[in-house]
C-alpha cells in the first residue's frame, strides 16, 4: 500500500504541480503575477522529525513571514521562531548598489549566539547569492547551529532568468505550496552538489532528494563534537 | 467590554479585569492577564502588552505576551516579540520580531534549568522598544503574503 502511495506521489511529481490556485497560465509568469502551486516535499518530514526530539527548539526561518508557517511550526514543534528575511537584505543591497558588501554583512547579520539554534529553514535563498556571499551566509548559519542541529536548504537544478523569489508555504509535512513574488535579481548560477557541500563544510549532509519540481532538497546536520 | 475611543491618549500603565478594545493611543504598559485585548483598526500602541488573548487590527510596537492566543489580522501590525502558545498571522498583516510558541510545560522546564537564559524570550526590558540592533537588521517590516 505504501509503495502504491509512493508511486502515485511520483506520478503527481511527473505531472507537475498538484493544483494551481491562481487562474494563471504558463504565459502569465510575469513577475507582477502571483503564481502558486503545490509540490511534494520529502525533506520537511525529516527536518521536523529531527527537531521534535528537542524541547522548545529555536527555529530560524530565512524566508519572509508566512502566517500559516508560523502557526504550523508552532503547533508541530512548540518552538521559538525567529524570521529573518534574507531576501529583503538582498533587495536592499541591490537597490543601494552595495551587493559586493553582502559577504561582510552576512558575517555580522545574526544576533543569536553561536551554537544556540536548533533548526534553520534556509529555503532556496543561497541560489540568489554570488559565491562569496553564499559562503559567508553558509558559514554564519553553520556557526549558529547547535551540535545535532539541522538545516534545510533547497537548491534549484535549473537556471532561471526570471527575477522572482519563491515563498514556501507549508501545507503539511509532505506538501509545500510555492508562491512566487518579485525579486530584485534572478537566481544566480545553479549550485552543484559539490559546491553546496563545500559551502556547508562544517555540516554533514544527511539526506538529499532530487525532486521533479527541479529542486534539490538537502538536509544538513551539525556533527556533535567528539569527546 | 470597555472601549478606549479614537481621541483618547494614555501614557502609563493600563490594567484591569475586563475585556478592552483600544481605538486610541496608548504608551507604556498594558496588563489584562485574564482578559481579551483588541487593538482596533485605529488603535496605536507603544507598550509592553500582557493579556489572555490579543487581537490586533491596528498597530502595536512592543512585546506582546498572551497566555492563550495572539491574532494579527489583515492590516494589523506588530513590531516586537510575541510569546503565546497560539499565534495567527493573517495574509496582509505586518510582523517584525520573533515568535515564542513554547508549550507551557516546555517553558517551565527551561526556566527551571540553571545558567540557561530563556532564548527567544522578549529580549528587552518592559517599557523598552524592540532591540535597536534588531531594528537595524530589519529596515522594513514584513507584510505577510504581499
Amino acid at each position: 500500500m505504501a509503495d502504491a502511495t509512493r508511486s502515485l506521489t511520483d506520478l503527481f511529481g511527473i505531472l507537475g504541480p498538484r493544483r494551481v490556485a491562481d487562474a494563471g497560465t504558463a504565459a502569465d509568469s510575469s513577475v507582477t503575477n502571483v503564481a502558486e502551486a503545490s509540490y511534494p516535499t520529502k525533506a520537511m518530514h525529516k527536518f521536523l522529525a529531527n527537531l521534535q526530539a528537542s524541547d522548545g527548539p529555536l527555529l530560524l526561518d530565512l524566508g519572509p513571514v508566512v502566517g500559516s508557517n508560523v502557526t504550523f511550526f508552532g503547533e508541530q514543534l512548540g518552538c521559538r521562531l525567529r524570521v529573518e528575511d534574507i531576501a529583503k537584505d538582498i533587495d536592499r543591497h541591490v537597490k543601494d548598489n552595495t551587493i559586493e558588501q553582502l559577504p561582510e554583512f552576512f558575517a555580522k547579520r545574526f544576533k543569536e549566539a553561536p551554537a544556540t539554534v536548533d533548526g534553520i529553514l534556509c529555503w532556496d535563498i543561497l541560489d540568489y547569492l554570488d559565491r562569496p556571499a553564499a559562503q559567508s551566509l553558509a558559514t554564519a548559519l553553520s556557526k549558529l547551529l547547535k551540535p545535532d542541529g539541522c538545516l534545510l536548504g533547497f537548491f534549484s537544478t535549473a537556471n532561471s532568468p526570471e527575477p522572482v523569489y519563491t515563498k514556501y508555504v507549508v501545507v503539511d509535512e509532505s506538501t509545500l505550496r510555492y508562491r512566487t513574488y518579485p525579486a530584485s535579481r534572478p537566481r544566480q548560477r545553479s549550485l552543484l552538489n559539490g559546491d553546496i557541500i563545500k559551502l556547508f563544510k562544517d555540516l554533514r549532509v544527511t539526506d538529499s532528494f532530487l525532486m521533479k519540481s527541479k529542486v534539490r532538497e538537502m538536509l544538513f546536520r551539525k556533527p556533535a563534537p567528539r569527546i | 467590554m470597555v472601549n478606549i475611543g479614537k481621541s483618547v491618549v494614555i501614557k502609563g500603565e493600563l490594567s484591569g479585569s475586563e475585556d478592552l478594545t483600544i481605538e486610541g493611543h496608548v504608551e507604556g504598559r498594558i496588563d489584562l492577564r485574564e482578559n481579551v485585548l483588541t487593538i482596533g483598526p485605529n488603535g496605536k500602541i507603544k507598550a509592553e502588552v500582557f493579556a489572555k488573548s490579543v487581537v490586533v487590527l491596528g498597530e502595536v510596537t512592543g512585546n506582546v505576551t498572551a497566555s492563550e492566543k495572539v491574532d494579527i489580522r489583515d492590516n494589523g501590525s506588530v513590531d516586537g516579540d510575541i510569546a503565546s502558545p497560539r499565534v495567527a498571522i493573517a495574509e496582509g498583516a505586518h510582523f517584525r520580531g520573533s515568535v515564542d510558541m513554547q508549550r507551557a510545560g516546555q517553558k517551565a522546564q527551561q526556566q527551571g534549568k540553571p545558567n540557561q537564559p530563556p532564548q527567544g524570550q522578549p529580549q528587552h526590558q518592559p517599557g523598552q522598544q524592540p532591540n535597536p540592533q534588531n531594528q537595524h537588521q530589519h529596515q522594513q517590516g514584513q507584510r505577510v503574503g504581499a
